[in-house]
């Protein structure tokens, strides 16, 4: 294959600098063979917003297990086989009609991992992190999530070791679907309680 | 410290870029970044509270100009250099430009941390006051509820407390709660029908 004539597009000063940090610590022999790739791709395909997904759908069908999810949420979630690293001290809190949860973390950007995969980049940017805890019903309004003014608003800052998921409320309708289904329903935004389903 | 990264009740920062879904790492070099932190933080055993505070002392323009994982980038070259793992002259040399780093401690090194904390001095319903209180080093006390009054809402075990394990290797461990604020005690413009919880450290709290 002649690749002549093909430029890679010049890195730009931040990749040259990851580049130069990653070559420097390489020499030195403090990276492991195939250790970058590996996590990556730990955190690109085996943790995400599906294991909370079914953490949810599971809490939906299952009385008992929702109440042992409320009571211990760690020890639930691993039921379902998730847990480790941010997911160590889970709680869980529940929507209702009368009550609304949403997270964030407003010195850096905490999160469930095993359950929700890493944050998106708005729950980790200066905006989200200083309004959430101040002005929550303007902010959910802007974010598509209007809440009526007798819904009262528990906001949850994840400023310690426990991370919190949402419980968001089973749509209504969905009384014939299966676990599977129900699954397929949940988005990430209304684990984060941006969002209600 | 009295840091950017402490941005809880911030104005001016305009609107949240919400997008319902995102790839994990948007570009490769973030992911290199998030490994290399971990290869630094492992080689120099750092604690949690020292990750955190490599990135909280950027400096502030430049933290709020950069993304998550140039922090994390930022933080882990910064550890690197002062744990003696590479020279700061070197990585510039390689990058072939500048290469910020946070700032320096600002905190003395903790020489005694004190016994532990084995049974809570607070249960759920109590009422409690956050010190108000502004350490030069690295603390999960937000800013926006030092002074103010919350209730107890959950006791949640004994955890090494971060401004300690942030400056050295002492370590003490004590309760944490969650407190519940009321939005209308915490802001002049609190809005109705909103509380917001906060996760403390004992030593952050003093009856009310």
């Amino acid at each position: 294959m002649n690749e002549s004539g093909h430029h890679p597009a010049p890195l730009s000063p931040v990749e040259r600098r990851v580049a130069a940090l990653e070559a420097l610590l390489t020499e030195r022999e403090l990276v492991p063979e195939g250790f970058i790739e590996e996590i990556t791709r730990r955190y690109e395909s085996e943790i995400g917003p599906l294991n909370g997904a079914k953490v949810v759908a599971r809490a939906w069908v299952d009385p008992g297990y929702k109440e042992r999810l409320l009571t211990d949420g760690t020890a639930a979630i691993a039921e379902l086989g998730f847990g480790g690293p941010e997911g160590d001290h889970m709680v869980v809190v529940e929507n209702t009609s009368a009550v609304h949860n949403v997270i964030v973390c407003t010195l850096c950007s905490c999160y469930p991992w095993p359950v929700l995969g890493l944050p998106p980049s708005w729950y980790k940017d200066p905006p989200y992190r200083a309004r959430m805890v101040r002005e929550p019903r303007t902010l959910l309004a802007e974010m598509g999530c209007p809440l009526p003014g007798d819904v009262e608003i528990r906001v949850w800052d994840s400023s310690a070791e426990v991370r919190y998921l949402v419980l968001p409320q089973r749509p209504a309708g969905t009384a014939g679907m299966t676990e599977a289904e129900l699954t397929g329903l949940v988005t990430r935004d209304s684990m984060i309680g941006v969002a209600r389903l | 410290m009295d840091g950017i990264h402490d941005l809880g009740g911030m104005q001016g920062l305009g609107a949240v870029d919400h997008s319902p879904a995102e790839p994990v790492f948007p570009d490769r070099w973030q992911a290199t970044a998030r490994a290399l932190m971990e290869v630094v933080a492992g080689a120099v055993e750092a604690s949690g509270g020292e990750f955190r505070h490599s990135i909280e002392r950027m400096d502030p323009g430049h933290y709020l100009t950069s993304s998550y994982y140039e922090h994390w980038l930022t933080g882990a070259a910064t550890l690197a250099v002062e744990h003696g793992l590479v020279a700061h002259a070197e990585l510039e040399a390689r990058a072939g430009g500048r290469f910020p780093l946070s700032g320096p401690v600002l905190a003395p090194p903790v020489a005694d941390a004190g016994p532990d904390m084995g049974e809570p001095r607070f249960g759920v319903g109590d009422r409690v006051r956050v010190r108000d209180w502004h350490p030069p080093g690295h603390t999960r006390c937000p800013g926006y509820v030092r002074g103010k009054a919350g209730t107890v809402v959950r006791v949640d075990g004994t955890h090494s407390v971060p401004d300690i394990e942030a400056h050295g290797p002492a370590r003490r461990y004590e309760p944490t709660y969650s407190v519940r604020f009321d939005a209308a005690g915490l802001w002049h413009d609190g809005q109705r029908g909103v509380t917001v919880h906060v996760d403390l450290w004992d030593s952050y709290l003093e009856p009310a």
